[in-house]
């Protein structure tokens, strides 16, 4: 008998259905015989795997395979319900003037998005078109990026089905914010979509992704983002977690980063059952400035995961991330932060603070910082606390004649405050900081 | 009726009892002024008044207005025209000072069944108020007391008061900290305010505030009751003096 016999472990209905989409989906998935074989070493890994559960470090807190019961079948394309719904999508981000890319189910539906007039040095265009195409640029950059040995990237890579492609040439500055609006309709399935943007050289970009749907239905998705930040690029990011109540939600951000660059990335999550949101960002060349930060805001029994890990390749790099959690009800959010300083990134300066408020005695907050510093003439240093609202504070407001309630919506709207005043666009800040007191209102009632 | 009447309060903190039966009578118009040594339960009067938790009172009444006072929240305190001017000055941070002096401002007017002031005026209150007490109007736009010196704090708590316009105001301290023009300026801004509605408390440990805010009544406190109650000549006494002979009498 073989006594290095692999065991094999019991799959879950998940797992096999997913494993069952990929083997009916493959054949007509889009992309050239390279990417195909992109596709099926990705599910390879999967295959092996398994979706990660609680005894994988870097998902403890999120155990995947048995928070997802089931996994939906591939989204269809949208009819055209679906897509009249999904012209009064994109609310939350209000009157903020963007060129719209709009997504219904994973599908780039071109008839709700805006691509003419494109600004000089502006390329847009959806991933199901550049992979039919065999556009070399897309795949010179498809997967570099995102980590492929994580499980979510690697399903995310295997079943993509559309996203964006977009492309800001060196140089130029696009001042309207590019907004990707990945719409779901409701219907219990599945979508996969997978982005990219390359900001070139000195070229300068706000990109916002927001993720919503209805609630009620427990649709999934994994969303994917390869973002590649040149030399002296300005890239500034805003994504908005809106999704449905009852749906699950698993991205992630892979980000290259140039050296003198400016990157900022802001991720707002309110919306979902379950949230895990991933960020890989390599600081790649020397003396970048990075903003990372994020608000969440849950209540009931929602379930939000933010995972970073910021890598500091090149030397002179200044990161700073600062994450703000708010729980209510029973809600569980999760914030794990690793800072990697490598042996040749001297002078580096990160900083990392995650802060979680916790409104009520059954939410809970995990925060787990790492550091793994290799370098030896750096600053580094992360905090992480957890507590209840500052009743010394509640009570000055409170007798100065701000009434419990109004006065603990100005200190939580202050704690968030802190984490979104770092977004350079000021009417997002705004909007942002509205979608807070409307949060706050909501919780008073 | 007096304005504010303190019967017998008993107040215990974590089942220490420091009020131990303190009288106090405070009519519209006039100045008090209470003093005592550390311990003596001054600032526990102060918080049991503006109603902090854990600030428990056993026995006795205050009557604010005629009305039962610890039957009030702390904002309904502060709406029925209570203002309590902290010792220490909380620092809130990401919470910008126009806003919250508005937010204060309009809630009590709101509860009062009064409308709410326009901005327009409100900022050119604020503006005047803010001149007179030496406020820069950049700090106006920061965080509320952050980044403020102590002096600037109590000043802020000042101003905050004038913009309030309560009918009692308590004063904590005010003056520790404070050097002569600080204290100077406090003084005016609190002197501006002294009318025949309104009445105010002055709690502090040393005379000299008592030079540019002139009581009516000067009261001693030791011990968590009054001891004595005079005018202000008292409080020179007492500078004199010392507190001893206050601690022994309760003593005997």
């Amino acid at each position: 008998m073989n006594a290095l016999a692999e065991v094999t472990v019991m799959k879950t209905a998940a797992e096999t259905a997913l494993a069952q989409a990929f083997a009916q989906a493959r054949s007509r998935l889009p992309g050239s015989d390279a990417v195909a074989a992109q596709r099926a070493a990705a599910f390879d890994l999967f295959a092996r795997e398994g979706l990660p559960h609680r005894r994988v470090e870097d998902w403890k807190y999120t155990d995947l395979r048995a928070l997802m019961r089931e996994a939906k079948p591939l989204a269809s394309p949208p009819d055209a319900a679906a897509k009249a719904r999904a012209k009064t999508a994109g609310t939350l981000i209000g009157d903020v003037e963007s060129r719209r890319l709009v997504f219904v189910d994973g599908a780039f539906v071109p008839e709700l998005s805006d691509i003419a007039a494109l600004e000089p040095g502006l390329a847009v265009g959806s991933l199901a078109a550049a992979l039919s195409a065999n556009d070399a640029a897309l795949a010179a950059h498809l997967g570099k990026l995102a980590p492929a040995s994580d499980v979510a990237v690697a399903l995310n890579t295997a079943l993509m089905g559309d996203g964006a492609v977009i492309r800001i040439a060196a140089g130029s500055t696009i001042e309207r914010p590019l907004h990707l609006l990945f719409v779901a309709s409701g219907k219990p399935a599945a979508t996969f979509v997978r982005s990219l943007l390359v900001v070139e050289r000195g070229a300068r970009a706000m990109l916002i992704e927001s993720h919503e749907g209805p609630p009620g239905s427990d649709y999934q998705v994994n969303a994917a983002l390869e973002l590649f930040a040149g030399d002296e690029a300005h890239v500034d990011h805003v994504k908005i977690i809106g999704e449905g109540a009852d749906a699950l939600h698993v991205s992630t951000l892979a980000a290259a980063i140039g050296a003198r660059a400016r990157f900022n990335t802001f991720t707002f999550t309110v919306g979902g059952a379950v949230v895990r949101n991933q960020l890989f960002l390599n600081f790649d060349g020397e003396d970048t400035v990075a903003g990372v930060r994020g608000a969440t805001l849950i209540k009931g029994r929602q379930h939000a995961d933010t995972t970073l890990v910021a890598n500091h390749i090149a030397r002179g790099c200044q990161s700073r991330e600062v994450f703000k959690t708010v729980l209510d009800g029973e809600a569980h959010g999760v914030f794990q932060g690793r800072i990697i300083v490598k042996p040749g990134a001297q002078k580096t300066d990160a900083k990392m603070m995650t802060r979680a408020l916790l409104l009520s005695e059954r939410a809970e907050a995990d925060n787990k910082p790492e550091l793994e510093i290799f370098a030896d003439d750096v600053q580094c240093g992360h905090g992480a606390t957890a507590g209840a609202l500052d009743e010394e504070l509640k009570f000055y407001l409170m007798a100065r004649g701000i009434p419990a309630a109004e006065a603990e919506a100005l200190l939580i709207h202050a704690f968030l405050g802190e984490a979104i005043e770092g977004i350079e666009h000021a009417g997002l800040r705004e909007v942002l900081m509205e979608a807070v007191v409307a949060w706050l209102k909501v919780r008073g009632s | 009726m007096a304005l504010l009447e303190i019967k017998n309060l008993h107040v215990e903190i974590d089942g220490k009892e420091i009020l131990k039966g303190l009288d106090l009578a405070v009519n519209a118009g006039e100045v008090h002024a209470i003093m005592g040594p550390n311990g003596s339960g001054k600032s526990t009067l102060a918080y049991v008044l503006a109603g902090k938790k854990d600030y428990e009172p056993t026995a006795g009444e205050v009557l604010f207005n005629g009305k039962n006072l610890f039957a009030m929240e702390p904002d309904e305190r502060a709406a029925a025209g209570f203002f309590l001017a902290f010792q220490y000055p909380l620092e809130i941070p990401g919470v910008a000072t126009m806003t919250f002096l508005r937010t204060a401002l309009n809630a009590q007017r709101k509860k009062r069944g009064e409308a709410e002031l326009l901005t327009p005026e409100f900022l050119k209150k604020v503006r005047e108020v803010a001149k007179r007490l030496g406020i820069d109007q950049e700090m106006l736009r920061r965080a509320v007391n952050v980044g403020f010196s102590g002096g600037e704090k109590k000043r802020n708590e000042i101003l905050q008061m004038a913009l309030l316009e309560p009918r009692l105001a308590v004063l904590d301290e005010t003056d520790s900290g404070l050097d002569i023009d600080a204290l100077k300026i406090v003084a005016d801004g609190v002197n501006r305010l002294r009318s025949k509605e309104r009445a105010f408390v002055v709690i502090t440990h040393y005379q000299r505030l008592l030079n540019y805010i002139v009581p009516d009544v000067v009261h001693v406190l030791s011990r968590g009751r009054v001891v004595k109650t005079g005018g202000k000549e008292l409080a020179l006494e007492l500078e004199a003096r010392g507190y001893a002979e206050y601690q022994e009498e309760v003593a005997a």
